[in-house]
């Protein structure tokens, strides 16, 4: 078959292309421009060069903050995959009961990050918070306005709590695709419950998993309204994490090249995340 | 009405940079006229890659040469530069 090639259908994207050049190209384009001068303010530039760039790539302020931003997302994505994994599995397949769960996960999905933030902060003091109280009550010693440990906790707590809901919609998304005659011949194979999982379930949601682990790690990655509620990045810098630094930078110290710097090597760093993980999903599809 | 980009903070060297940016995506337009298709391949990273992709790899790559050779060496940043264009040839011919 003769198909008709007419570009003109390519005019159709230039509504997008021009959405994408006011919110996105013009604003990395100013920050490229930030990122090689310094500035006084008053609009007024001098060029420096690659300086910020070698000052943040030796600073260890920078590989602090990017070492808490790692650990922060590898830690809540090691809980929320396989947690919501598993709630996926736990849910019903279908009745009120789907329904009713489908709505509670979706709730927390629903409540904007500061507010979250503000939720998690008055529930954590341990003088009248619930959690906080309840936790010194029971003889731990907790309070996550000075202890490290306890800020991180608190932190991966919340997060786990707001975010979970979306791999637990995902998976199941994946799980009621399968269709029912996978199931019934693993039952006359008698297949066990781990084996079901393990080559029915797991390869039919892989696809839905990595988009999951995609957009958790890009929100996790970026974080930044919620810990700022909570903790303000402390006690001291232990929940400094690599927005909150570069929010510090920019706008609390006005070191606007060096805030630029640290945006393009955040952005690199994401870009570079997210390109690996399309070509893995890609590959996967035309496999 | 005047076009006020001076809050941009436009330098030469990174509007140079831009261009040269712009006219690399032009010259794949052209290229693509020229030969259509995309000239898709099963490259050394076990990938399917077009020209696009490649360009993509060149580019992404080349950003981490440059940091890479800020934080490390000590010599001019136009060796990294050089390095690159070998990086992006290799990715053109073997990606």
């Amino acid at each position: 078959m003769n198909k008709t090639w007419n570009n003109r259908a390519w005019f159709m994207v230039l509504p997008v292309l021009l959405i994408v050049a006011l919110n996105a190209v013009i604003p990395l384009m100013t920050v490229v421009n930030y990122s090689v001068q310094e500035t006084f303010g008053n609009n007024l530039f001098f060029f420096e060069g690659t300086k910020w760039f070698e000052e943040v790539l030796a600073s260890e302020r920078f590989h602090a903050a990017l070492g808490r931003q790692i650990i922060f997302t590898m830690t809540i994505l090691a809980i929320q995959i396989p947690l919501g994994v598993i709630i996926a599995l736990a849910m019903p397949k279908s009745g009120v009961w789907a329904s009713v769960c489908l709505v509670l996960m979706a709730l927390p999905l629903l409540i904007p990050w500061n507010v979250v933030g503000a939720m998690w902060n008055i529930f954590a003091l341990p003088d009248i918070g619930l959690l906080g109280y309840g936790l010194n009550w029971l003889g731990f010693s907790y309070n996550f306005t000075q202890e490290a440990g306890d800020a991180w906790f608190t932190i991966i707590l919340m997060d786990v709590w707001h975010w979970t809901s979306l791999v637990v919609l995902l998976a199941y998304a994946g799980l009621q695709s399968i269709d029912n005659a996978y199931y019934q011949a693993a039952r006359i194979d008698g297949a066990s419950t781990w084996s079901v999982f393990r080559h029915i379930q797991l390869p039919k949601m892989k696809n839905v998993l990595i988009i999951a682990v995609l957009l958790r790690f890009m929100d996790s990655f970026m974080i930044y309204t919620e810990p700022f509620v909570l903790t303000g990045g402390g006690p001291g810098n232990s929940t400094t994490l690599l927005s909150i630094d570069l929010v510090k930078a920019a706008l609390g110290e006005f070191n606007l090249g060096i805030a630029a710097a640290m945006s393009i090597i955040y952005f690199l760093m994401t870009l570079l995340v997210c390109w690996v993980f399309y070509t893995y999903t890609m590959k996967g599809d035309e496999a | 009405m005047a076009f006020d980009l001076s809050w941009m903070a436009w330098t030469w060297h990174t509007a140079v940079f831009f261009i040269v940016i712009a006219c690399l995506i032009a010259a794949m337009g052209v290229w693509e006229y020229v030969s259509p298709g995309g000239g898709p391949r099963h490259g050394v990273l076990g990938l399917n890659t077009t020209r696009g992709d490649r360009l993509f790899i060149s580019l992404l790559g080349s950003a981490y040469i440059h940091l890479a050779w800020l934080a490390l060496a000590s010599g001019p940043l136009w060796w990294a530069t050089v390095l690159c264009l070998g990086y992006a040839v290799l990715v053109f011919r073997f990606v």
